[in-house]
């Protein structure tokens, strides 16, 4: 089971994160502090994964942000850097060429995905097709551009 | 211009995060967040009521504000209104706010379980599964007992669509995490289980991953789903004309569901049934096979998760631990991984190797990759790497290879990365003395350590050298003379000054003969690096003054003068000075007698369990539970001059060899005097006829939980026993008491076993009339074994032969090393040893009266760590061990629960390995 999922630039600044177990502040803090100080010092072309305390922490880097999941002792690190993939292409399917950008803007609909996939720490659906469905289903209430400017700016 | 987003956007929120992107400073973006936070403020105090959409943006926006690291203390009810709007995107961002930002023990929790409620009621199924993802996200104890009957009904329902039907199995999934108590599936249980064969691959993927949960909590009800488990594997991975469609990840035939499969497996042992177990087989066979195909795809995600199949499937492999030929298949794979392009194949080449090596069947095969692991280590860019490197050389280390391993592990040491160079030294420290041949080479192995990573070692290191010099008496001497010319670079680490000071104090007599180390040379040589160590080494330096004047009077003069200099006794550190005062006023008024008496040789340490073992397996610490400070280091010291805080392990009492405890600790379990007691007591009594029956008293299962005592008494002979045993090794030294007036003769004691290896000295055949004979037993475990050694004696007595026979103490638990471990741990383990084989439990009626510190005592002599709080009741008794084996170790859990009032004992042990268990729990339960 995957314990927490947390994607953070390369300067450090964290830009989404997921807890699957549940955690008081001061440790969710102390999980991301050795999570990007681990990461960020590792050279290029490293392997993908670490040992931390008695977790296994898989990341990979895609462009500007690194994706990164703490894992059971007993999980499976190569699915789980597919886990990060496909978290990436659902992403990059609903924004079109995610960057980001769109990560910082619309953070709450990169929750919303990522909830359409993975619930509880596990895999909820692996076809990416239907979680695209569903994630288009959700977005009901298209809007144009004009009725987007047309709205408070405060 | 923010990018736009897509479906509804909020404008205001863009703004503000862009605004929030512009600030220059942390000044700045506080003081824009501050703003905002009154504005909203504002707003929700306003008298005129929020419309939906400007409440969902400001929730939104307290989000954001949080998720940047800011407290926030309201907007929670707003939150909680917007569960109640019948718009998607409202309801959407209520949950969210709640998911991420209410805490188990609200006291919105009542109100929010009543909009789960209402949504989980809902004839719109994405409204149920917003609902269920709010239970899973906060999955606290008020909302499983809300929901937790509910929702099995979702799950088995004919008419739940599939996606919310996924989504109730994670949410159950994840209550039966967190309140395991309250989740029963009851009747539901192989409905659930038959979800393996839905139609849907989505939903089997996300019920497999509950069924898994499930197994481990009740394996015997879930053993049903090993045959429907086996059918989809082989659905999936042998081919044939089924069309996954979307489940296939490039090229990949459903992944994620094939590894969760896999893994559910491992929750049992192979399956009984031929035509099931034969499909499994099929099944490992073609994964194995599909390794050594050409790749459909160049992309790394088609390797990956074909992969990933392929390690779980191997993990499998080595879980049964029981087909050699798929053993050694699975170790060849690996191998060839070893070498593979790919870092992250290599890295876990070597991570699953080393739980391949602890494997009867494939330990050699492991071996034989020695080379490619050592150039691993000497090659790898990437530190993780190495580290897996050095983990397996531990793993795969024995007897044979031992010095290589070490060797190469002290090579590597001199230029390792700092992160891992304690664990290096950790892991040599053991290797050198589990495998040590002779002992000399163990010393100079530590002392290596010392000089190449002397700040890498720890005290546990240096304190079991010396531990091991003062019980061996065949290195001794080898080992001051080491030291000494290991002290003569001119530089040299704090701590072999340690070490070399202890072993110089106690041993420096050896090695005075040569002019080259007299007394005065090796006292010199010693105090010229007094004044470059820290007050602890220089205490520890002192109390080896005081040794030297008992070893060599000749120095007494010298030495006394050292101790009167004002540096010494008027030194600002009220330890040093102590100690200087009380050496030199010993030295001035105990005569020779007394001296020799009071700083006689330290006697040999009955200690089993070796302390840097349980050190390197508390470096692994648990991951996500508060910090666990290194206990702190007291650095007040006694009067009696114990430098280290006793807390810290049991040797530091010891090693000054000055405190009254260290003789008593070796005395008092070895009642040596009450062996003989009778002996005068009956020798004048004419002995009766050998022939007739010997009234023998036999103790053996006295011994079960004790290690000394009288093992044996009849009219002529009484048997005495003292035992140690460390690891997989063990020592018995048996005294025969000849209780007659008249000789013994033609004595001769002989040793039958099976199962485990003993090798006995051999004894004078002539017993003196009152005498007493000693024999020593070397005992090796090479596995698990029922039946302990036997012991035959015949000896002539007055013309008749006598023969006696009993068996020897020697039960398996004495190979256990204790095992300290959290709660958390506990039950964690014990979770994971719940094949109903690895439990055995017995109920039993108490043959003695049940008093808890006698209960304690006797579990503690049964060998494992007693852990205090771990079981919610108080009066029940945990336990957790390690059984030490030649070929392997297993890892025990044991749990007595007293009932007083029925007078009666449940006892039930849990370990990896059910013949374990079973013995285990006979031979515990006979002692209460």
């Amino acid at each position: 089971m995957m314990r927490f999922l947390l994607l953070f630039s390369r300067q450090g600044k964290l830009r989404l994160q997921k807890w699957f177990t549940p955690l008081v502040e001061r440790e969710r803090k102390k999980v991301v502090r050795d999570m990007t100080l681990m990461v960020l010092g590792r050279p290029p072309r490293s392997c993908n994964f670490l040992h931390w305390k008695d977790l296994k922490v898989v990341y990979k880097r895609y462009a500007s942000l690194y994706f990164c999941c703490g894992l059971d002792d007993k999980d499976n690190e190569l699915l789980a850097l597919e886990v990060l993939h496909r978290y990436v292409e659902l992403l990059d399917k609903y924004f079109g060429n995610v960057c980001e950008l769109d990560i910082i803007f619309n953070f709450e609909k990169a929750y919303f995905i990522l909830d359409e996939f993975l619930m509880g720490g596990e895999v909820q659906e692996t076809s990416k097709v239907t979680v695209a469905k569903s994630i288009e289903a959700s977005d009901m209430l298209q809007e144009t551009m004009e009725e987007y400017m047309s709205k408070p700016a405060f | 211009m923010p990018a736009v987003s897509k479906g509804d956007g909020m404008r205001g929120l863009a703004v503000f995060i862009s605004d929030i992107r512009n600030c220059k400073s942390k000044e700045a973006e506080v003081k824009r967040i501050n703003k905002e936070l009154a504005n909203i403020r504002s707003k929700f105090k306003g008298d005129k009521s929020l419309d939906g959409y400007s409440k969902r943006k400001y929730v939104c926006k307290l989000l954001f504000i949080f998720l940047l690291g800011h407290d926030i203390d309201f907007g929670h009810m707003e939150a909680v209104n917007l569960l109640s709007s019948n718009k998607y995107t409202e309801k959407q961002i209520g949950y969210l706010f709640i998911s991420v930002l209410v805490n188990s023990n609200s006291d919105l929790i009542r109100l929010i379980n009543n909009a789960i409620k209402n949504d989980l009621s809902s004839r719109y199924p994405v409204f149920m599964k917003l609902a269920l993802h709010c239970i899973a996200n906060v999955g606290s104890r008020e909302m499983a007992e809300a929901f937790v009957q509910e929702i099995p009904r979702i799950l088995v329902a004919g008419d739940t669509m599939d996606s919310v039907k996924q989504s109730a199995a994670l949410c159950l999934l994840r209550l039966h995490r967190t309140s395991p108590d309250l989740v029963t599936m009851g009747e539901l249980t192989s409905r659930v289980v038959h979800l393996l064969n839905d139609q849907h691959l989505g939903v089997v993927t996300a019920a497999t991953s509950l069924i898994i949960a499930m197994a481990q909590k009740n394996p015997e009800e879930l053993k049903v789903s090993i045959p429907l488990a086996v059918g989809r594997l082989g659905r999936i991975v042998i081919p044939a004309a089924s069309d996954l469609q979307d489940y296939a990840y490039y090229f990949v035939p459903a992944p994620w569901l094939s590894v969760k499969l896999l893994r559910l497996l491992q929750c049992y042992p192979p399956p009984e049934d031929d035509s099931v177990r034969s499909r499994l087989a099929e099944c490992l066979e073609s994964i194995l096979n599909k390794a050594q195909e050409p790749p459909k795809s160049k992309k790394v995600q088609h390797s990956n998760a074909k992969y990933a199949v392929l390690f779980e499937a191997i993990s499998l492999i080595i879980h049964y631990d029981s087909d050699p030929g798929l053993l050694v298949r699975a170790c060849n794979q690996l191998g060839q991984f070893l070498q593979h392009r790919e870092t992250n194949l290599r890295y876990l080449a070597l991570e699953s190797m080393c739980t391949l090596a602890s494997s009867e069947f494939s330990h050699e095969a492991v071996k034989t990759h020695i080379e490619t692991v050592i150039s691993a280590l000497k090659t790898e860019r990437d530190v993780s790497v190495r580290q897996r490197a050095v983990d397996l050389l531990y793993a795969m280390c024995d007897r044979s290879n031992a010095k290589q391993i070490v060797a190469e592990l002290l090579d590597y040491l001199e230029t390792a990365d700092y992160s891992i160079r304690e664990e290096i030294v950790l892991k040599v420290a053991v290797i050198a003395e589990k495998y040590a041949v002779d002992y000399a080479w163990y010393v100079d192995t530590i002392l290596n350590l010392i000089r190449i990573a002397g700040d890498h070692v720890s005290e546990e290191v240096w304190y079991r050298v010396i531990q091991i010099v003062i019980s061996r008496e065949e290195v001794q001497g080898y080992a001051a003379k080491t030291v000494f010319e290991a002290l003569q670079a001119p530089a040299c680490h704090e701590n072999l000054v340690k070490v070399g000071g202890y072993i110089l104090g106690e041993f420096g007599n050896l090695i005075a003969g040569d002019p080259r180390s007299s007394p005065l040379v090796q006292f010199n040589l010693l105090h010229s690096k007094f004044h470059l160590c820290s007050v602890p080494t220089r205490a520890l330096l002192l109390s080896t003054y005081i040794k030297f004047i008992n070893l060599f009077p000749e120095i007494k003069v010298t030495i006394q003068d050292v101790l009167r200099s004002s540096s010494q006794i008027r030194n600002s550190d009220v330890e040093l000075q102590q100690r200087a005062v009380e050496y030199l006023r010993l030295s001035c008024v105990a005569n020779t007698d007394v001296l020799a008496t009071v700083l006689e040789e330290m006697p040999p340490f009955l200690e089993r369990e070796s302390s840097i073992l349980s050190k390197l397996k508390k470096r692994k610490g648990p991951g996500l539970l508060p910090e666990q400070e290194d206990s702190p280091k007291d650095k007040n010291t006694g009067v009696n001059g114990t430098v280290e805080s006793a807390s810290l392990s049991p040797l530091s009492a010891d090693l000054l060899g000055l405190s009254s405890t260290s003789s008593q600790s070796s005395s008092s379990s070895a009642p040596r005097g009450s062996l003989l007691v009778d002996i005068f007591a009956d020798n004048q009594s004419p002995v009766p006829e050998a022939a007739a029956a010997p009234v023998a008293t036999e103790n053996f299962s006295k011994f079960v939980c004790k290690n000394s005592g009288v093992l044996f008494e009849n009219q002529m002979l009484q048997i005495g026993l003292k035992s140690e045993f460390r690891q997989n090794l063990g020592r018995l030294h048996v005294f025969y008491g000849n209780k007659t007036s008249m000789q013994f003769l033609d004595f001769s004691p002989s040793v039958v076993c099976h199962d485990v290896n003993v090798h006995a000295k051999s004894v004078d055949p002539v017993v003196n009339g009152g005498a007493q004979l000693q024999q020593m037993f070397n005992i090796e475990c090479i596995s698990d074994f029922q039946e302990a050694p036997s012991l035959n004696i015949q000896f002539r007595y007055g013309g008749t032969l006598q023969n006696i026979g009993f068996k020897l103490p020697v039960t398996l638990n004495k190979f256990f090393q204790p095992t300290e471990m959290s709660s958390q741990e506990f039950f964690q383990r014990w979770k994971q040893l719940s094949i109903p084989q690895q439990e055995v439990q017995k109920i039993f009626k108490a043959k003695n009266p049940m008093d808890m510190d006698v209960t304690k005592a006797k579990i503690a002599g049964f060998g494992v760590a007693l852990l205090d709080q771990v079981d919610p009741n108080p009066s029940n008794f945990v336990g957790a061990g390690i059984i030490h084996t030649k070929t392997t170790q297993v890892g025990c859990l044991m749990r007595l629960e007293p009932n007083t009032q029925a007078q009666m004992y449940r006892l039930t042990l849990r370990t990896s390995r059910d013949s374990v268990s079973q013995q285990l729990c006979e031979l515990l339960s006979d002692q209460f």
